[in-house]
């Protein structure tokens, strides 16, 4: 590679190159302000009007932020217990994780009460499957008939125990 | 308005949104015109990030038209095509007047760790994003970048995230002219920075994948080599080999923590989130340079922990940077390449969608289906 020297022929080789940037970025800028700490001129505060949960590792909101999703119902109460807990710390990140999961049931539920019911294969994008991989779609749809045949099965063997017992 | 709804992993849907609102002085209204799903998208959309609520748009690679102003936006006004970089950044705060622009103190309540960003959970700071017909921009006088007569759109587009973050992975790697760099990952960032590597003077420059069309491409639009590591043994020990036993000079980890290749870190960090994500591409980017070399981090992870060879990092003498592109900082130069024609960010644009079809997007591009490298986003007219 060494007595190979067309790659300086590629369009804007070594445009950029610049031996003295160094250190590079990101401390390139660094402009000391930094020892003033988090004394600058804070931009207007945005209003909050809905409730905004706060990293307990800084002060206040910052001056902006979004208010999509705010927390709500099962998964509400297990993310403000999260931010009980710095970011250093498992109890912050993993009830949020379990949050996420706690959601997306909330979701489905949420979806029934307003008169929606969630077309999963088309959220799953399975459209895509149906016209670029039929194979894997045909997998995925055997699996998935297989799984819910064995859980009737146990179910009605299980009721037929019962009614026999019962 | 139409906007995607994050449902939960591997569940998205076009639905019906209230507008978005000026809720600051500083924000503007934009009608979004393309907007991209990005491979870190990928991450939100398999569950791998904490705190991504359920009816969330996601969504930080757009560009459209300014629709509304807040009192105290001077440089915008109705009416103009912006690009808007996918850092939500003050300008004000100590960060900002670094130039980190991704690591703002005053776009973020939820964590200190990232600065805001557009659609990318509440750990980003809970904004939605624009895969929307609108979207609601913070600090539209620091951000928001009126796009240059003469520029193609697609290019525009391109420079609001992967261009810059790709960019930014190459110049981390404070390559020296004759270096030997090596990428892993031929997505679109790992491919921008196999490309943006030969403007600081690389001699060398090798892609690491798994998928055989992306490697192909990458071979083609940037000139490189590019290799298989399905088809290695181990691709550490092949890429000790091709560099003489000594290891590469630069070494980019352009996946983040939907990596493939190693069982247990796929296990660990992807099926049972024990860790932030797969750091497989990061534990061969350290293992593979060379002692006193760089690693240069743009893939994304979670923000619990990772198993990496931290030992080795110490003991080879390694200089880890690492940070979310800063977009502003850059775009100046990104525009004068693109203008020049060095860059051509357009092509790797592979497959088109209209809003509607999202949920096949997000399924074709997580899935890799038809070649894809990808996705945009084109908005209706209406």
């Amino acid at each position: 590679m060494e007595d190979n020297k067309d790659y300086q022929q590629i369009s804007g080789w070594g445009i950029d190159a610049d031996p003295e940037d160094e250190p590079n970025y990101p401390i390139k800028k660094y402009t000391g302000d930094d020892h003033n700490r988090s004394n600058w001129e804070r931009p207007q505060l945005q209003v909050q009007d809905v409730e905004i949960l706060k990293s307990n590792e800084r002060p206040s909101l910052s001056a902006v932020f979004g208010t999509a999703s705010p927390p709500t119902g099962l998964s509400g109460v297990i993310r403000r217990h999260a931010f009980k807990y710095s970011e250093n710390s498992y109890g912050h990140w993993l009830p949020l994780l379990l949050a996420d999961r706690i959601n997306v049931v909330e979701g489905i539920i949420e979806d029934l009460s307003e008169g929606v019911i969630p077309n999963i294969f088309a959220e799953r994008g399975w459209k895509a499957d149906f016209k670029y991989n039929k194979g894997a779609l045909a997998k995925k749809v055997l699996i998935r008939a297989a799984v819910l045949g064995v859980i009737v099965i146990c179910l009605s063997k299980k009721k037929k125990r019962k009614s026999f017992f019962g | 308005m139409l906007a995607m709804n994050y449902r939960g992993p591997f569940r998205v849907r076009a639905s019906e949104k209230p507008d978005p609102v000026i809720l600051h002085p500083e924000d503007a209204i934009i009608k979004v015109t393309r907007s991209c799903i990005c491979g870190s998208d990928l991450h939100l959309y398999h569950g791998l990030v904490p705190d991504t609520r359920v009816g969330m748009t996601f969504g930080h690679e757009f560009m459209g038209t300014v629709v509304d102003i807040g009192s105290d936006v001077h440089k915008l006004k109705v009416g103009d095509t912006v690009l808007v970089p996918f850092n939500i950044a003050c300008g004000k705060c100590a960060f900002c007047k670094q130039e980190l622009y991704g690591n703002c103190h005053e776009s973020n309540s939820q964590a200190t760790a990232v600065g805001g960003i557009f659609g990318y959970s509440h750990t980003a700071g809970g904004y939605d994003g624009g895969q929307a017909e609108y979207v609601r921009v913070p600090y539209a006088d620091v951000g928001p970048t009126v796009i240059p007569e003469g520029m193609d759109p697609d290019d525009a587009l391109l420079l609001t995230d992967v261009v810059p973050t790709g960019y930014q992975a190459a110049e981390m790697g404070g390559i020296k002219p004759g270096d030997t760099v090596v990428v892993f990952g031929a997505g679109p960032v790992g491919i921008m920075a196999a490309k943006c590597a030969w403007l600081f003077g690389a001699a060398r420059v090798i892609v690491i994948d798994h998928l055989e069309y992306r490697l192909e491409f990458v071979r083609n639009y940037a000139n490189c080599e590019a290799y298989n590591f399905g088809s290695l043994e181990d691709p550490v020990l092949f890429l000790k080999k091709t560099t003489d036993w000594f290891g590469a000079d630069v070494c980019i980890d352009a996946v983040g923590g939907d990596a493939a290749g190693n069982a247990m870190q796929t296990l660990t960090g992807r099926k049972l989130l024990l860790q932030a994500g797969s750091a497989t591409a990061l534990h061969w980017a350290i293992n593979s340079v060379k002692k006193g070399g760089i690693v240069s981090i743009v893939g994304v992870y979670g923000p619990t922990d990772n198993l990496i060879p931290i030992g080795n990092v110490v003991n080879k003498g390694i200089t880890i940077r690492a940070n979310q592109a800063s977009v502003k900082r850059l775009l100046p130069r990104l525009i004068d390449h693109i203008m020049a024609g060095r860059l051509d960010p357009k092509a790797i644009i592979t497959h088109r969608f209209p809003l509607e079809e999202i949920a096949e997007a997000y399924h074709m591009f997580s899935a890799k289906l038809d070649n894809c490298i990808k996705p945009v986003l084109v908005m209706s007219a209406k």
